[in-house]
């Protein structure tokens, strides 16, 4: 929802600071004052930071990268919601009009075991790609491809596949999930291929493969929160979860029988 | 050929030429491809790509991005979609068409063998990224579907919703982590390639930068790749995203590598206007869009009425007018230059008079809500979140922004420098869009270089370096880490007054005056004597807070800018040297009366790669003459 109010904003901050991963962190107070209510969340930081410098202090460092909602490297938790208050958007895509006149704002990194902070507001997700080295491609030899009109694909299939595929890879998910699951991004990641013809060589180690390295990696179980399909920007189905369990349960019997 | 800029096109006709270059290109057997180590710098599309197909060919591949992942790369940005001539709508499209409209697009300024092989693969490119799982968009009946792009009369871009971009990355991205896992590939995320590293005359290692440690380190290999995408970020203000940088390729061209035709940018027509000094960058709503919307402005200036209250006959579809047979879909360079010329007549829309309508309302009466919903849902959304408006109910505000960069570092045939060693790849060369490029052919030219031209044309130069392994504790590594753990004190040590992005911002509204969608010799010249006075500003007053060995984002952000603050000028240098207009590179002193851009084909049909020769020195000129034998020379019109 738009907050009608002035065209300039000003706002109380609550920032995580933290100088490493070996440091303790803790919560400091900044002004935020003349928000254009047409900024965006990351240039009202833009602008705390600028003033930070002005006055010697070093500035909040935040991730970020393409602010335009797809890269998937904005994170923040902001009051208490990764992303903030509005359904399917990004930090990056999230704007001050959304934020009343002398509101205070918490701002913290996504926070997970498996997402360890490497300075204030910054986290390293790399677990996220080891999960998808686990299994999370095709193998497909570059040159050996048929010609692409070769299998068709019913649409309604197609566009599951792309549903499932939308995932940005945030981590906005585990940072929402009590257990500080991954299974959504998981779920995204294995519904994409077995979904598709091309995805079924590998559809059973994939699966099994992709979830021991979640497990390993330190994400917790899925207990059917649905905190993760709220707050994802990609608007990934937690419906996808149950096709994952499904796929998992049909590689286990089939690794069984075989 | 000039100053030893030969391109080694190969002999033959130009249908010929890629499959006889692969015949006679030099083969190293699997077991000695082990023993090669490769260095690639930059993870999108065309980086990626060759990544993976060169870790599953067997060499050792070492990946660096300044992402937290490589799939987060700019590529991963591109909404609209990627060419190709598979002809599946059977409305005439073939291997020919496709290289003549992207040389048409190009203004004739682009190398006719490059192109043509561009438009051979283009084939196989959705070949291999449909068997990689890629989601394009497809028909009912369950065949792969098209839609139509700027600058083309037919139907050859696949997609996928607006995210084209997203999924082709995740198709390379996928093949790339599968090497990572088997071993072939080892990732460096989050770390910066700040110098490139060059012994006995050859590229050979780079200099880097733990983004997380700040640890300095080199790494030495057989050959460097640099994909590491373009340098609009010049602007300040692109569609690009905040990291992009000039760096790796200015850094390059620093150690000897040629830059060529810097001043081709390409100014997109339809992004969101800027609407306040804070904005941080543009977005770009995709040229797909002007499939069903019709761009317009008031006919009167200076007309405040709100859109719905301007009655047909007082507006001016200006697109349709000027190009009534390709209308809306004109190419990206002269639709941002008419709506240029519309907001310079004073009939530009919104608080800030820079902007123009694109409205749907007709094809919303033609096809229903739902089916433009369906079509352009997420970049409606999109539009609706930045702007807070809603444009099925108005039509959308738009404005050109900077978007793409075709210059970039020259290439020969084999996408190798004429710095031996060096490769580069994707946007960071300059080899295919000429003058302006076309709408969804980045995407295959990152991905063409990445998956079929440098695996193949790498083994020309790797076949002749057996045996010439170098040693990272050698003199030139200790030298160049040396330099840049210096350039790092000393940004460290200014303690100025003004911080990083308020130079950035200067340098950007300056070339966006001066050098932004029109050009002329005055305001050049001035440019020229501004950018360095204000790059000493920068070494005087610029304040970096922190120290160098932590994550400090400031100081990445100043190494950017002061390389972007020396880049500026050679940018600059080109577009006054090239006294024609063409592409995205108008001269105002060179238009037809009827403003179109008017080329010089007698001087100028040349690629002007600049070689670096000192710090107070003017960049030395290179030509490569641009030969034309499959496409003649031609006015380029859309009319």
């Amino acid at each position: 929802m738009t907050e009608s109010g002035p065209t300039k904003r000003n706002y109380k901050l609550r920032v995580w600071r933290q100088k490493d991963g070996r440091s303790q962190g803790a919560f400091a107070e900044y002004d935020a004052k003349n928000i254009p209510a047409d900024a965006s969340f990351l240039e009202m930081l833009d602008i705390v930071n600028e003033e930070l410098i002005a006055r010697n202090e070093e500035p909040v460092a935040f991730d970020h990268d393409c602010r335009e909602g797809i890269c998937g490297t904005c994170s923040l938790v902001i009051n208490g919601t990764p992303h903030g208050p509005n359904k399917a958007t990004t930090t990056c895509q999230l704007y001050m009009r959304h934020f009343a006149d002398g509101q205070t704002i918490v701002i913290e990194p996504f926070r997970a075991g498996a997402f360890p902070v490497l300075r204030d507001l910054v986290v390293n997700r790399s677990a996220l790609d080891r999960i998808q080295q686990a299994g999370g491609f095709i193998s497909v030899r570059t040159g050996a491809a048929q010609d692409a009109n070769a299998i068709p694909i019913a649409k309604p299939a197609a566009d599951k596949a792309m549903d499932a595929a939308a995932c940005i890879q945030c981590g906005a998910c585990v940072a929402a999930c009590p257990n500080a699951s991954a299974m959504l991004f998981l779920a995204a990641r294995v519904s994409h291929f077995a979904l598709l013809p091309q995805g079924q060589p590998e559809r059973t180690q994939r699966v099994l493969k992709m979830l021991e390295k979640h497990d390993e990696e330190g994400f917790g179980n899925c207990r059917n929160h649905y905190e993760c399909e709220a707050v994802c920007p990609a608007e990934i189905s937690a419906l996808f979860i149950t096709k994952l369990n499904r796929e998992y349960v049909m590689a286990e019997i089939k690794k069984a029988v075989e | 050929m000039n100053n030893g800029l030969d391109a080694h096109i190969p002999a033959g006709p130009i249908d010929k030429k890629w499959d006889l270059h692969k015949f006679e290109s030099k083969l190293i057997n699997p077991a000695n491809k082990r023993k090669f180590e490769i260095i690639m710098v930059g993870t999108g599309l065309a980086g990626a790509s060759a990544a993976a197909t060169l870790g599953e060919l067997g060499y050792r591949v070492k990946c660096f991005c300044y992402q937290d992942s490589p799939r987060r790369a700019h590529s991963i940005a591109a909404q609209g979609g990627i060419n190709a001539a598979k002809n599946y709508q059977n409305d005439g499209d073939s291997v020919h068409r496709l290289f003549y409209d992207t040389i048409k697009g190009g203004d004739f300024r682009s190398r006719e063998a490059n192109v043509y092989r561009l438009a051979q693969i283009s084939e196989a490119i959705i070949d291999q990224c449909v068997a990689a799982g890629v989601p394009f968009a497809r028909e009912y009946g369950g065949l792969l579907a098209n839609r139509s792009f700027g600058g083309a009369q037919v139907s050859r871009t696949f997609y996928a919703r607006g995210q084209t971009g997203q999924q082709l990355l995740l198709g390379a991205y996928g093949a790339l982590c599968k090497q990572i896992e088997e071993g072939n590939v080892t990732m460096h995320p989050r770390t910066e390639m700040l110098d490139l590293v060059v012994v006995d005359g050859h590229a050979k290692g780079i200099v880097v930068r733990d983004m997380v440690t700040g640890k300095i380190s080199s790494h030495a290999g057989d050959t460097v790749v640099l994909a590491t995408g373009g340098y609009g970020n010049v602007f300040y203000l692109s569609t690009n995203a905040k990291g992009c940088n000039v760096t790796a390729t200015y850094r390059a061209y620093k150690k000897g590598a040629f830059f060529a035709n810097p001043c081709y940018t390409q100014i997109h027509p339809t992004c969101i206007p800027v609407s306040g000094n804070y904005q941080s960058k543009l977005t770009l709503m995709s040229e797909s869009l002007r499939n069903d919307g019709r761009v317009w402005a008031p006919k009167k200036p200076s007309d405040k009425r709100p859109p719905g209250q301007i009655p047909e006959d007082e507006r001016d579809y200006y697109l349709e007018r000027r190009y009534p047979s390709f209308g809306n879909l004109a190419p990206r360079d002269i639709a941002s230059r008419a709506a240029k010329v519309v907001c310079d007549e004073g009939r530009g829309i919104g608080d800030t008079c820079l902007g123009v309508y694109l409205d749907f309302a007709d094809a919303i009466t033609r096809l229903g809500e739902e089916t433009i919903r369906e079509r352009y849902g997420n970049l409606f959304d999109m539009y609706h979140k930045i702007t807070d408006e809603d444009a099925y109910k108005s039509p959308m505000r738009i404005f050109p922004a900077v978007h793409y960069t075709m210059g970039g570092l020259w290439v020969d045939y084999n996408l190798m420098s004429n710095l031996p060693g060096l490769h580069v790849t994707g946007e960071a060369n300059f080899s295919d869009h000429g003058a302006n490029r076309l709408g969804a052919s980045a995407l295959m030219q990152g991905l063409g270089d990445g998956y079929f031209v440098l695996p193949s044309t790498i083994a020309n130069y790797l076949a002749t370096q057996a045996g010439k392994k170098v040693d990272v504790n050698g003199r030139a590594f200790k030298k160049a880490e040396e330099e840049v753990t210096n350039r790092t004190k000393r940004l460290l040590g200014i303690h100025g007054k003004k911080t990083v992005d308020q130079f950035h911002r200067e340098l950007g509204l300056l070339m966006w005056d001066k050098c932004g969608m029109s050009r002329n010799d005055a305001g050049l010249r001035e440019a020229l004597k501004r950018i360095p006075a204000l790059r000493e500003e920068f070494w005087e007053d610029v304040n970096v807070l922190g120290g160098g060995e932590e994550l400090n984002q400031s100081l990445e952000k100043a190494g950017r800018v002061a390389d972007f603050l020396e880049f500026a000028e050679v940018l600059c240098y080109d577009a006054l040297n090239r006294r024609e207009s063409c592409g995205g590179h108008f001269r105002e002193e060179y238009q037809t009366p009827d403003g179109e851009a008017k080329r010089n084909d007698a001087e100028y049909a040349y690629v002007a790669a600049w070689e670096y020769v000192g710090e107070t020195s003017a960049p030395q000129l290179h030509k490569e003459p641009l030969e034309f034998e499959a496409a003649h020379l031609a006015t380029r019109s859309y009319k």
